[in-house]
């Protein structure tokens, strides 16, 4: 009992910010009605997600993949080609795109989880990059030229706003929230202990009876899963895909730079390190335009080489200093 | 010669001609992986910085990349040195993660870079000294081509014999083979890592010289011929010079009639398959040693 009124009152005021934080972000689209902001908050929320995603196979099971944007297009590809030839409602593309993620993470996870460490990595760049170059050279889905999302009357149901952006916020905001709510749970069961237990090291692993494959498996086809809902989200915000925006390698390096600066295999570290890229990455953008559109990912590639040699746990690990440890529910690298 | 004969012909030396740089390219890759055991993610962007460097040297001091090619290597040899001492040394221990994320973050810093530095616009050597083109038995050869292909077979050869032949060269493969037991026999292993470093770097600088003849000069040149030199070390077997530098020729002839059988977009794809399939049905490649 005393024990735990003394950590009441050490973590205190980390839950009143966090509380503070949490209804500062509910209330967000409230406080502006300018675009930019709100555009900017969709896209931290959106690379939180996809970065999560990535976290459960980079991060927890320890398969570096730099693929992941074939996940993402097939989620955008799938909802907006079923809403163009048979009119599908969106929705029902998103969870249709995730499942082809699902069938499509088997087909490669299957031969490569024999690989270890780069030569899994380099297989899904060839895997990723296959993918590219079949829907560029594919008529039947645009091709080279992409798609537009066909039109509809904006609403919930038709998951389509056109004069405003807040919808989309909370849309994302929900997605988001529950891919962090599934690592959450994984984190602190049994799936999520094998996979750490993988990464460590999968020799003893299996010598424990875990069966390596099964789970490197569920972590592959969760985390393609949510990148392919990630995918459709993007295509009915942007209402307009190609290869170059859904599918390209560019992508899938930076899904996976968000994780490794926010802390690869903690739960909190993809928002982290979406919080930080993500501002940092469309304020140089907008402010410096052409030349300077590159000086974010300079800085970025900097920090994770700095990050790689001097602290593999990322920005968490350096969080985790200031605090005692299991707070935040994530876990040492 | 049948015109189709001759379109065929063709085809097949362009394979070969480039398929010979490809080897350079791998061989840089796979020394470094077989000496350090470490995947060189930046290589892509240490060509990449060689035919920068080519190009300035011509730009701004008019050296034709034919005189500047000592330079480049040399240049590159150092941002080998370097990049091992400032980066690779410190995660030689490290979790694989923090391995594959130190050079990947290498290679996203210096793309970048050079977009930052110098524009992502293409640039190209307007007038090399190596030019133009020959014929020979009804079939064109470009020059800038066939040079580029005999310095890559050269170099690759220099590089072999290096390596088998020489004291430093045997010392270095006793290190590849096994760190602790070369260590006892004096032989220091941080010496032989920087100088595997050093090397697969300036292989490299002689590739980025050569190719800056004929080629157009971007920040992302690098990955097109590094991804080709992935495939080529694993068909060639991972750490197998002899191995990356048959593979290179196939991968060259592969890559030429998959564009002319199949068509030009689709070339990668069957590169990327060859990968895939090596990998999984014959991890050890052609000649790997395990």
């Amino acid at each position: 009992m005393v024990a735990r009124i003394a950590r009441w009152r050490v973590a205190w005021p980390v839950w009143a910010g966090a509380a503070l934080l949490g209804i500062l972000v509910l209330v967000f689209p409230l406080l502006t009605t300018r675009p930019f902001p709100i555009h900017v908050m969709i896209l931290i929320f959106l690379y939180a997600l996809l970065s999560q995603a990535w976290n459960l196979i980079g991060g927890y099971a320890g398969q570096v993949s730099l693929g992941h944007a074939m996940f993402f297009g097939i989620g955008a590809y799938t909802s907006t080609v079923l809403a163009i030839r048979w009119h599908i409602n969106p929705w029902l593309g998103m969870i249709a795109g995730g499942i082809m993620a699902v069938l499509l993470s088997i087909i490669i996870g299957y031969p490569c989880f024999r690989l270890k460490g780069h030569y899994f990595a380099i297989a899904t760049i060839a895997a990723g990059e296959i993918i590219y170059t079949l829907f560029v050279n594919w008529e039947w889905v645009g091709g080279a030229r992409g798609l537009f999302v066909p039109m509809q009357p904006e609403s919930l149901v038709n998951f389509q706003f056109h004069s405003t952006k807040v919808p989309y916020y909370y849309i994302i905001l929900v997605l988001a929230a529950i891919s962090f709510v599934v690592t959450y749970w994984l984190e602190r069961n049994r799936p999520g202990y094998y996979m750490r237990a993988i990464k460590e090291d999968i020799d003893a692993a299996r010598s424990l009876g875990i069966d390596a494959t099964k789970y490197k498996m569920l972590a592959m086809m969760i985390s393609a899963f949510f990148t392919a809902i990630g995918g459709t989200f993007y295509a009915q915000y942007v209402l307009y895909i190609d290869p170059d925006s859904v599918l390209p390698l560019a992508l899938s390096i930076r899904v996976c730079l968000v994780a490794v600066l926010g802390g690869v295999g903690t739960l909190w570290g993809p928002l982290l390190g979406s919080a930080i890229l993500i501002p940092l990455a469309e304020f140089t953008r907008v402010y410096l335009g052409g030349g300077g559109r590159a000086l974010h990912l300079v800085v970025y590639g900097a920090l994770v080489v700095i990050i790689a040699v001097f602290q593999p746990g990322g920005l968490m690990a350096l969080v985790k200093r200031f605090k005692r440890p299991g707070f935040l529910g994530s876990s040492p690298v | 010669m049948s015109p189709g004969m001759t379109l065929f012909s063709q085809v097949l030396i362009n394979g070969l001609l480039i398929g010979f740089v490809f080897s350079l390219i791998a061989v840089g890759l796979t020394l470094i992986f077989g000496v350090v055991d470490i995947v060189n993610f930046a290589h892509g962007e240490f060509l990449m910085l060689a035919m920068y460097a080519a190009f300035w040297l011509y730009h701004l001091f008019s050296l034709d990349p034919t005189v500047s090619l000592p330079l480049c290597t040399l240049f590159l040899f150092f941002i080998g040195v370097v990049t091992y001492k400032l980066i690779i040394s410190r995660i030689l221990d490290a979790p694989m993660l923090a391995q594959i994320f130190s050079t990947f973050g290498l290679m996203v810093f210096l793309r970048n870079l050079a977009h930052f530095l110098w524009s992502s616009d293409y640039r190209m050597i307007k007038e090399p000294l190596i030019k133009g083109r020959i014929e020979v038995f009804g079939l064109f050869i470009s020059i800038p081509q066939l040079v580029a292909a005999v310095g890559a077979l050269i170099t690759t050869g220099l590089v072999y014999w290096f390596v088998t032949r020489t004291e430093t060269g045997r010392a270095l493969q006793a290190t590849a083979e096994d760190k602790e037991a070369a260590a006892l026999m004096g032989i220091n292993s941080d010496r032989m890592y920087t100088l595997a470093w050093g090397i697969g770097a300036a292989s490299v600088g002689v590739a980025g010289a050569l190719l800056s003849n004929f080629y157009f000069i971007f920040p992302e040149v690098g990955d097109i011929f590094v991804l080709t030199a992935y495939v080529v070390v694993a068909l060639g077997g991972f750490g197998s010079i002899p191995g990356a530098f048959i593979a290179g020729i196939i991968i060259g002839l592969v890559q030429v009639l998959g564009g002319y059988f199949l068509s030009p977009a689709l070339k990668m794809v069957i590169v990327y398959l060859i990968y895939l399939l090596v990998v999984v049905l014959r991890p050890q490649g052609l000649m790997g040693r395990w």
